[in-house]
């Protein structure tokens, strides 16, 4: 005998909410083709196989089935984040440690698909970031920019043998938060940096384009009801206003709250990231408190760390408050008084 | 147009009403015999007053109320009483319990009805009558209507509400009564106005039956009645959700409608008050749904102790491929054991299942915190965090999170994309909370015992040593009373110090949640208890599921 209910919503799966999820990057990953070059299919593929790989290796050594959980689609969830949140063209084995991190020690250490406590591909992110600055710095530069974008076939080559015909020079560059980090630290004003063409018209050539997808596929995940408003609304707005306190109290040396949300990770952070529902807070209050300490995080890192963006440091410390935050912002339930809280 | 409340959550499961709608209600024919369980309602079950070899009569008396929240049992028809006997019974245990078996003469001879003159009767003696002609919650509660009629300490209820909301899939009899017998349960309704000093009845009817909502509002006209039009949304027949939908008003957690002036009372219940004052014949039957992989599906009014089996024939059998039956609503409802067992008071509706309407569940994934069972959750409890503490063990904190504030709807189990079995974790964690707090009652009860029984002794004692001491003070004849003796007073005051620290110590135990229970939930525990074997079963399938 099973126990009721006896009937459960037709096709409804973890493995549909990761496709839908997949399916709100693609206008993103269309943009970044577009305006930084075919390299983003090498490293999305690349890292797909390695999660796959990883993810069916943690698997049989931990005895568990291999094709419900290589099926659930959280593994590519997790490759597509960390290959869009690095540079493309870097050399493979970058990529590699990369997905190890994030599939056998943030996901699979901690018990697998919905026991981490971290995002996996911010740690993998992380963990590069901190071991790898310099690859981790060579970004593509926006096709509109560069004097040569590799093609499909160069980018092959780049990852997998670390030879071009063109000088590295060519195509990669600083992203426009690393301008404006080494070029602020040089003494220079803010006003001075941002008219500089990478910069674009809001948060650098190309950025704001991609950046512009992905807040489109978000849309997409709030209309297929897999998000809530709570986290993208917090932590965009609590950049928008700090960002905006910051600049207001001294313009020379903070950008303006636009830049701070269209460029770096803030976007993908905000919608598919900081989102991810096994790693974020899961109650109401909770979600604008845990999303609210990212967004002020975000800029606090940008305008006074170490690193020229922060979102991935964010997340993981945001992470970690998580189950604080959950314990104390239990919603009211029904019957109860509204001045009772959770313990 | 009356100001609606819409309730956290809910879903909206395939409603499947159709299939059954489609032919008016059918009486199903007489049987040649009827088993009718002597548990019908919640509470005590009725005590048998008759032995194998007596002949009844429909309508007799079978079973007589046992206690407060019980109400009687009647024969079917008219016959011979074959056995007093355990049977299989609808109930999700397919544990069997106390039944009469009836054989029919085959001439359903009544015994002596005679309408109540309801509006001379004192309250009293009218719900004793009630309780003595088996009147119980038809909505599947099978809660004694008596006591719910009793508007006690208040004196008044302001608010009833009839629920015909009927929000479960594939059910159809609310709808079908309320399309066919809209008067009588409107004239029903006016007795429980009487008698529970209402000032406002509200009828409350989901918008997927139209037909219903324009019986009922046509019957409710010049009576002083206003039929609302409500969301179709699982789980909004529940008695909460209808009366904060209708009415705005929150019951409180732990507490009933009354708490609020707000009494709920099933449709077909409403019907079946008015069959009892009206024409004065107990309840011997109800109206049941029969759909689902069934040759001709739809609602028969059925004689209370219908073997299941024999219901299924008058709706021309299963389709070939069955894969069993369920009892109630497919959110709710529990798969039926044995075709044998009748149907009751409680039982509203039996599907046949398939393979295609009811497929297996599938395999169920590791939950990944998604919220969907929160956002559906009509309690607005946090599912996910107690399934969490439920499969750790960690029952202080499912009530920390408010398990015992949970009412099985199944809305989480039905979102939940990893399709785990929620309900089934919290049914295992509410039981073993109830035993565990069983065993500590035992255990504190059986050191009271053995600390009165200490006391006892020295008292004992104490009262030999001064009568001793007072034989000894009269042997002396006069002589100087011996002074106090200090030993004994030390003795007393430090026994005395005990008993008051005993006492404390039982204060500060005092158990939670089994004490006081409302009867419907003793009998949730009951049942509980009969499935816990079975419920660690599952949740060791479902790990070893999880693991495969």
């Amino acid at each position: 005998m099973t126990g009721s209910p006896h009937t459960v919503l037709a096709g409804n799966s973890v493995r549909l909410v990761m496709l839908k999820v997949l399916v709100a990057l693609i206008p993103g990953i269309v943009a970044h083709a577009w305006f930084f070059g075919p390299g983003i299919w090498v490293s999305l593929l690349l890292c797909t196989l390695l999660g796959v790989a990883f993810e069916a290796l943690a698997l049989l050594m931990r005895g568990y089935p291999l094709k419900p959980f290589l099926s659930d689609g959280s593994t590519v969830v997790t490759a597509w984040l960390l290959a869009l949140s690095m540079p493309t063209l870097a050399p493979w084995w970058l990529y590699a440690v990369g997905m190890l991190f994030a599939i056998l020690v943030a996901k699979h250490l901690y018990g697998g698909l919905g026991q981490n406590l971290f995002n996996p591909a911010m740690i993998g992110f992380a963990v590069l970031l901190v071991s790898f600055p310099v690859y981790m710095t060579q970004w593509p530069a926006p096709v509109e920019l560069a004097s040569h974008t590799p093609d499909l076939i160069e980018s092959f080559d780049l990852v997998f043998a670390g030879q071009g015909a063109v000088s590295p020079d060519a195509y990669t560059t600083a992203t426009p938060l690393d301008l404006l980090r080494t070029q602020r630290l040089a003494g220079d004003e803010v006003g001075g940096i941002m008219a500089q063409p990478a910069f674009g018209v809001v948060g650098g050539t190309g950025h704001e384009m991609v950046v512009l997808m992905y807040l489109l596929g978000g849309l997409l995940l709030l209309n297929y009801r897999l998000i809530t408003w709570h986290i993208p609304v917090a932590f965009l707005g609590t950049i928008a206003v700090t960002a905006g306190v910051l600049q207001f109290l001294d313009p020379t040396n903070h950008p303006d709250p636009l830049f701070h949300l269209t460029s770096g990770g803030a976007m993908l952070a905000a919608f598919f990231i900081l989102t991810d529902p096994v790693s974020a807070s899961a109650t109401p209050r909770g979600k604008l408190i845990y999303a609210g300490l990212a967004g002020f995080l975000v800029v606090m890192i940008r305008n006074y760390g170490g690193y020229p963006d922060g979102v991935a440091f964010t997340v993981l410390i945001a992470n970690m408050a998580v189950p604080f935050i959950d314990a104390y912002t239990q919603p009211r339930v029904f019957g109860h008084g509204r001045k009772e809280k959770g313990k | 147009m009356r100001k609606l409340h819409a309730f956290n959550g809910g879903v909206h499961p395939e409603g499947h009403k159709g299939e059954s709608t489609g032919r008016p209600i059918e009486t199903m024919p007489l049987l040649p015999r009827y088993v009718v369980p002597l548990r019908q309602h919640i509470g005590e079950p009725a005590r048998p007053v008759v032995k194998p070899g007596d002949r009844v009569l429909r309508g007799q008396l079978i079973g007589q109320p046992e206690g407060y929240v019980s109400v009687g049992v009647h024969a079917p028809t008219s016959g011979r009483v074959l056995a007093v006997e355990p049977r299989p019974v609808p109930h999700p245990s397919g544990l069997a319990d106390l039944c009469v078996v009836i054989d029919s003469d085959g001439e359903d001879r009544t015994v002596e009805t005679a309408p109540l003159d309801w509006r001379a009767m004192d309250p009293s003696a009218l719900r004793n009558r009630l309780r003595e002609m088996g009147l119980a919650g038809l909505g599947g509660a099978v809660f004694p209507s008596f006591i719910k009629l009793n508007p006690g300490a208040r004196r008044h209820i302001p608010i009833l509400i009839l629920n015909g909301a009927e929000c479960e899939p594939w059910i159809t009899c609310d709808d079908l009564l309320m399309r066919e017998r809209a008067a009588d349960i409107l004239a029903g309704a006016e007795i429980m106005r009487h008698m529970l000093g209402t000032e406002e009845v509200l009828v409350g009817i989901e918008d997927n039956k139209p037909e219903a909502i324009a019986a009922m509002t046509a019957a409710a006209g010049g009576r002083g009645v206003e039929v609302v039009a409500i969301a179709s949304l699982y789980p909004g027949g529940g008695g909460k959700q209808i009366t904060y939908t209708l009415t705005g008003r929150v019951v409180p957690a732990g507490g009933l409608s009354t708490d609020v002036g707000v009494q709920v009372f099933n449709v077909g219940t409403a019907y079946a008050l008015l069959r009892a004052i009206r024409d004065g014949e107990p309840l011997v039957s109800r109206i049941v749904t029969v759909t689902g992989h069934v040759v001709r599906p739809g609602n028969f009014e059925t004689r209370l102790g219908t073997p299941v089996a024999d219901l299924l024939r008058a709706a021309g059998g299963e389709l070939p491929d069955a894969t069993g039956q369920i009892i109630g609503g497919p959110m709710m409802g529990f798969g039926l054991m044995d075709e044998a067992a009748p149907i009751t008071k409680s039982v509203n509706c039996v599907i046949v299942k398939n393979a295609a309407l009811f497929p297996a569940a599938p395999a169920p994934m590791p939950c990944i915190r998604c919220g969907a069972c929160a956002r559906a959750c009509p309690a607005e409890l946090q599912p996910f965090e107690l399934y969490w503490y439920a499969r750790t063990r960690d029952f202080g904190k499912t009530q920390t999170y408010h398990l015992f504030d949970c009412i099985e709807c199944g809305c989480c189990s039905y979102v939940c994309p990893s399709h785990i079995p929620l309900v089934e974790y919290y049914r295992f964690a509410k039981s073993e909370i109830w035993s565990r707090e069983h065993e500590k009652q035992a255990a504190d009860q059986a050191r009271e015992r053995h600390e009165f029984r200490a006391f006892r002794l020295e008292r004992e004692k104490q009262e030999k040593a001064e009568k001793l001491a007072k034989k000894a003070s009269e042997r002396l004849e006069g002589g100087a009373v011996a002074a106090e003796d200090p030993e004994a007073a030390r003795k007393k005051a430090l026994l005395q110090a005990a008993i008051a620290k005993a006492q404390k110590a039982k204060e500060a135990v005092r158990p939670k949640n089994v004490d006081n229970l409302p009867p419907d939930k003793q009998r949730e525990i009951d049942a509980i208890e009969a499935r816990r074997a079975q419920a660690g079963q599952a949740e060791q399938a479902a790990e070893t599921e999880a693991k495969r």
